[in-house]
């Protein structure tokens, strides 16, 4: 009960209200804008060349500000918006002109999500374990040379980086595909051909997002168990004459472990925004890509469903690390 | 002057500073160049460097030395906007929520906690595509501003929480100092060092946003920075037809500029307390 009023509630209230604010935000956004999406869209149809007598003008005037959910009040379209929501609608897209937004993220959503998951687990646990052993003998050589290589790789902005990684391996030293997630027309199975295929695809955006995030990870857990280290039990443990396997495995990196679960919930949002950017470099088909064709083609609905989907996926992410963090830190019974 | 001497011992802070300071100087030459590089066709085009062309030329006739120049210096103004306006949000909201505790605190960093949960490069790319039409290097920075300020807004309200329990904070209000001369004359001396690190590296976030925006074609495409460099040679393929020196400029650029901004920072935070280092990197 106590656990109750005292986290859960407050925690889901904010939970909520994070949500509310950012499709609030969402729904304010592009309604700023001085231009009518209506009249874009017919005006661009007409430069691209296609004939529109007034009759049927009048009727797509009526069918696109239905379908871009632009009738009545300011008031009753935000009504309507959070209706939509609710039944995931956010209508139709507009550069791929009958398909509903839900079925194009829909399509992209498992690519950007297998990318994100699998990325993000390498890169922290490796991260982890690296810094937490470099930490622990923080005076010796290889330490010294690893915490300078995550000094040069960790400033890099995503794109850079995943640019850079194309030129090298896609170009000068072309050992993987440069674009897509499989090799185009082939159907998904689980024969081995097609896993293989989806890997190879996989591999250069997803060493692009390892390197940088090891990088980063190490360098935090590196810092965090140079403090650890100065703590009396380290050094009981030592003179208690424990192995230094197990007081660097079961007594520093699982006390380093702690605060980087709390920075990776901190930090999921700004992963999940460089996966994006990393997916448009390299074509990979999820949301990122997605996301530039909406973009280079001006689709608001299908920028809104990305935007309203992550911004829903995220909050729902860091909740949930948030609830079973007690799992790995037992002094923690939020009570 | 003390402290820059103690910078000094670090190689980091050495090596960073001298590469600023060579790329300031860079930015500075774009006031005497020979051409008007938003002008296209003024040198001949695809040129590989040489004795004329240092940088070489690229497809829409431009000199590169001297658009990478203007380039470095309108990513460094962009970059200073964002970073001094967003100082401008994040100092008040840390002193007055780090001050006062209580419900301001509460509110004030649950909206700074939205700003760091939510996916806000959509949220920034959003917006970007409203302003698209008056982009500029002054909007640029102001729309950056507007969401660099929440993480460094918490750090510098940690080092407020802590001053706070200090015994001069006590000796102060006990001798009738007000609240407001308090915290400017007492406490800003101890947090500018720390402004002064984040500034630096909201400036290198600002620069790697504008060159994931410009690369989406949601900048203002005519003004030369780091973005549009890359952009204009992303787009006519310079990658493909093997004009490396077209690729190359922006690229390395960008990236001595964020290696010598983001070690200056860490040198700094490394001097001011051994323990932590405040950086924030990505997207």
């Amino acid at each position: 009960m106590n656990f109750l009023r005292s986290y859960l509630i407050p925690r889901l209230i904010q939970y909520f209200l994070v949500i509310f604010v950012g499709v609030t935000a969402v729904f304010i956004i592009p309604r700023l804008l001085p231009s009518d999406p209506v009249v874009r869209t017919i005006s661009e149809l007409r430069s691209r060349g296609s004939y529109l007598d007034p009759a049927s003008i009048d009727n797509m005037v009526a069918e696109l500000t239905e379908m871009y959910g632009l009738e009545g009040s300011a008031f009753d379209q935000y009504i309507a918006f959070w209706q939509r929501l609710f039944h995931g609608d956010f209508g139709v897209s507009f550069f791929q002109f009958p398909t509903p937004v839900m079925e194009l993220i829909g399509n992209a959503l498992p690519w950007t999500l297998g990318l994100l998951l699998i990325t993000t687990a390498i890169a922290w646990t490796v991260g982890i374990l690296l810094g937490g052993v470099a930490g622990y003998f923080n005076r010796a050589g290889w330490s010294r040379a690893l915490d300078t290589a995550a000094m040069i790789v960790r400033p890099m902005p995503y794109y850079l980086f995943a640019f850079a990684l194309l030129i090298l391996f896609g170009y000068i030293f072309p050992l993987f595909p440069v674009a897509g997630g499989s090799d185009i027309g082939r159907q998904p199975s689980f024969r081995w051909s097609y896993i293989s295929d989806v890997l190879r695809h996989a591999f250069l955006p997803a060493l692009s997002l390892i390197l940088l995030g090891i990088a980063a990870w190490f360098q935090t857990m590196k810092l965090i168990v140079q403090n650890v280290n100065s703590e009396d039990f380290v050094q009981y443990a030592k003179f208690g004459g424990i192995k230094e396997s197990r007081i660097v495995n079961r007594y520093v990196i699982r006390n380093g472990m702690l605060p980087q679960i709390t920075a990776l919930a901190l930090l999921i949002g700004q992963i999940f925004s460089g996966a994006l950017i990393t997916e448009i470099v390299f074509s990979y088909p999820g949301l990122g890509s997605l996301l530039y064709n909406a973009i280079t083609n001006g689709d608001y609905n299908l920028i809104m469903g990305i935007t309203v989907i992550s911004i829903v996926a995220i909050t729902t992410a860091i909740l949930i690390l948030d609830l079973i963090y007690p799992l790995f830190d037992p002094r923690i019974r939020y009570s | 002057m003390n402290v820059l001497k103690d910078l000094f011992q670090d190689y980091k802070f050495k090596v960073s500073f001298i590469i600023l300071l060579i790329l300031i100087f860079y930015a500075c030459l774009s006031f005497f160049s020979p051409y008007d590089t938003a002008l296209w066709g003024e040198v001949p085009r695809d040129l590989p460097p040489s004795m004329e062309h240092p940088l070489g030329t690229d497809s829409r006739g431009i000199d590169i030395f001297w658009v990478g120049s203007f380039a470095v210096r309108n990513s460094l103004i962009i970059a200073l906007i964002a970073g001094i306006i967003s100082r401008m949000i994040a100092v008040p909201v840390a002193m007055i929520a780090g001050y006062n505790g209580g419900t301001i605190d509460r509110v004030l960093m649950f909206i700074s906690d939205s700003f760091l949960v939510i996916p806000l490069f959509l949220i920034i790319i959003l917006l970007a595509m409203l302003v698209r039409d008056s982009m500029n290097l002054v909007t640029l920075g102001l729309l950056l501003a507007c969401f660099g300020w929440a993480w460094d807004a918490r750090v510098i309200r940690s080092d407020i929480l802590s001053l706070r329990e200090r015994g001069f904070t006590q000796t102060a209000i006990l001798s009738g100092t007000n609240t407001l001369s308090l915290v400017l004359k007492e406490y800003m001396p101890f947090v500018m060092p720390l402004v002064f690190a984040t500034l630096i590296n909201v400036m290198a976030w600002a620069i790697g946003l504008e060159v994931t925006l410009a690369i989406l074609g949601l900048v203002n495409l005519d003004i030369p920075t780091l973005g549009t460099m890359l952009y204009w040679a992303l787009s006519y393929q310079a990658v493909l037809l093997g004009y490396w020196w077209w690729v190359l400029t922006p690229v390395v650029l960008a990236v001595l500029l964020f290696i010598s901004l983001y070690w200056l920072s860490v040198s700094i935070s490394e001097y001011l307390d051994p323990r932590s280092r405040i950086q924030r990197v990505g997207a």
